[in-house]
């Protein structure tokens, strides 16, 4: 369906290239939005939703853009589509817009998206700049994802809000992680999945 | 002891290349040096004059802690059996063998944690086995609560070892002192067994002795968590029975707190082995207390009631908590410590005034002897930089005159 070239721009940011544990971009929002499994899946939606959209929107404008502006025009086009985002999450996820809450709007700085639109966007096509983006936007979510499992798995003995670690355990002694939920842990998480990818991908290994 | 020897050189050749056991040579070589000193001597150009291995520094410290330790399992149980109102009618051994079976299994369960973690890493990268665990495995026990559960302390052993020490290279290379992450581990992942009213005493049995009822007025808050719950009008702190204390009960150290760290007598023992022996830095030890006793005496100067703390008197300060403790050995770990000779005062002047900045204003945390040492772990490398530059600046001036 997808010529070699394409698949690559789509599933290469999941693995090999991934923007959170390769290139190891958007880090403060995978510490501040992953402690439970809700926002992080949010987080992890909203900011594919935007990426692949700016992607394709800034892709259009690529030729009409001067070089000496495209960052402002840039920082417009997130801009917009971080507002319809958070307009949209209050209005149908509002408990979710409200633990994220000022996070949403913030996705604005986060580096994956500057990132993609200079580096990609600028130079490709509308629809292998779409591909870009959602797969920089899943390869991001994913991480955000196995993350916040573990972290609200081990701190508060829950998954999306339900109880996982039965209350046998508890009236054995078991006690919820708190450390878990403080943002030194999700970094810490981050570099054991950093640890386990390079492993397996010995070239990323740095000399 | 000839006979392990020849036993040893027996059964040396399987775990030499080659050999069975050619794969456990790392762990048979650290029994080997842990039970004889190495006979294998430098040939060349080396300056070590010495045969005292690290393995034989640690072993130092570890005599050096042996005071604390012993005093600690007997006031584990002074005070189980001030507790349940019996400490009349029981006898000095009953008190300390009650401490024995309730600290002891805290000590098994650091090393074997930590020990096997070591060796599997050494095995598993093919190193030699590294000593450094001999001394944080011993501190672990002695600087939790008595009633912390077996199972979080081997969580946080487990997790203080990789993270905080092989993953940096292993001993020598740690960042942190691997006993205070640790300790910070279970400090901010399970509040509630680590500071409060209810784990630094034990009140329940230990494997069936010293059952009983608790008497009545019985309070298991340590002084400096009295302190920091204090509501105003005079600070006037007691024991678990509701007795009075004064300094000399700080000094002897008959009152609750984290195993190792009551009693400063103790403490202060195992100081003059540390620096009898020169194994620790007299320079560290000496500007933590200064620093902690300046601190503490500027807090005295603007004592006031929104800060309980501040209303200790300066040498009460040093006597209660994990203050000289951390001074005599969590602050001279000559690993994560600064090396330089200014260094070491800057290093261990700051330990001392944050750790007393810490405890008295920051009512979060009723002690901060842990958190200074840790973050002054962070500067030290930096204090040791400028230290060294101004070193060379100054000669460079020298020389242009």
């Amino acid at each position: 369906m997808l010529s070699k070239k394409t698949r690559q721009t789509l599933l290469g940011p999941l693995s090999r290239n991934n923007p959170v544990i390769v290139q190891i971009l958007g880090i403060c929002s995978a510490l501040a939005v992953t402690a439970k499994l809700e926002p992080a899946f949010v987080m992890a939606v909203s900011v594919t939703a935007v990426l692949a959209f700016a992607n394709v929107i800034i892709s259009l404008l690529r030729n009409t853009i001067p070089g000496s502006i495209r960052i402002i025009v840039q920082l417009v086009v997130v801009a917009a589509l971080v507002i319809i985002v958070d307009q949209i999450l209050k209005a149908y996820a509002y408990d979710v817009s409200k633990q994220l809450s000022v996070f949403v709007g913030l996705i604005i700085t986060n580096c994956i998206l500057m990132g993609r639109l200079e580096a990609f966007a600028l130079g490709h096509g509308p629809w292998e700049s779409f591909l870009d983006g959602v797969g920089n936007g899943i390869g991001y979510g994913m991480i955000l994802v196995i993350v916040a499992f573990f972290r609200e798995l081990l701190g508060s003995g829950t998954l999306f809000g339900y109880q996982v670690i039965p209350q046998i355990f508890y009236d054995w002694g078991y006690e919820n992680n708190g450390l878990m939920i403080l943002p030194p842990m999700a970094l810490i998480t981050v570099a054991c999945i950093i640890w386990v990818h390079r492993s397996r991908n010995k070239d990323l290994q740095e000399k | 002891m000839k006979k392990l020897r020849d036993c040893i050189d027996k059964i040396k050749p399987n775990f030499m290349p080659g050999g069975k056991f050619a794969m456990f040579r790392s762990v048979f070589e650290g029994f080997e040096t842990f039970l004889f000193v190495p006979a294998t001597t430098s040939q060349s150009g080396v300056h070590i004059h010495d045969n005292v291995d690290s393995k034989r520094t640690m072993t130092i410290v570890i005599l050096a802690l042996m005071p604390a330790l012993l005093f600690g399992m007997y006031n584990v149980g002074y005070q189980h059996y001030l507790a349940i109102g019996q400490l009349e009618s029981v006898g000095f051994f009953t008190l300390f063998f009650f401490g024995l079976l309730a600290v002891l299994p805290k000590i098994i369960v650091s090393y074997v944690v930590g020990l096997g973690i070591e060796f599997t890493v050494a095995q598993w990268r093919g190193h030699e086995i590294q000593e450094g665990f001999l001394v944080s495995g011993m501190l672990i026990p002695m600087i939790v609560p008595v009633d912390t559960p077996l199972w979080m302390i081997a969580v946080a052993t487990a997790f203080a070892v990789i993270f905080a020490k092989e993953v940096f290279g292993g001993t020598g290379m740690n960042i942190f002192n691997v006993a205070l992450v640790t300790r910070a581990f279970l400090f901010f992942a399970y509040p509630s067994k680590m500071s409060g009213d209810a784990v630094f005493v034990r009140t329940s049995d230990t494997f069936g002795m010293g059952a009983g009822q608790l008497i009545d007025g019985y309070s298991g808050a340590t002084p400096l968590g009295q302190v920091a719950t204090h509501g105003g009008g005079d600070l006037v702190l007691h024991n678990i029975a509701g007795k009075s204390l004064s300094t000399l009960d700080y000094i002897v150290g008959l009152i609750p707190g984290s195993i190792g760290e009551t009693s400063l007598i103790a403490i202060l023992l195992g100081a003059v082995v540390l620096l009898w022996t020169g194994v620790a830095s007299w320079r560290v030890m000496l500007s933590v207390f200064v620093g902690g006793l300046f601190m503490s005496w500027v807090a005295a100067a603007f004592a006031s009631p929104v800060y309980a703390g501040s209303l200790l008197s300066p040498l009460d300060q040093i006597c209660l908590g994990g203050f000289a403790f951390a001074a005599v050995f969590m602050a001279t770990d000559p690993v994560t410590g600064a090396r330089t000779r200014t260094g070491q005062y800057i290093y261990g002047f700051l330990i001392g005034v944050i750790a007393i900045l810490i405890r008295v204003y920051n009512t979060g945390y009723p002690e901060g002897a842990m958190l200074a040492v840790l973050l002054m772990n962070v500067f030290a490398p930096l204090i040791d930089y400028f230290v060294v530059e101004a070193n060379i600046r100054r000669r460079l001036k020298r020389a242009k005159r």
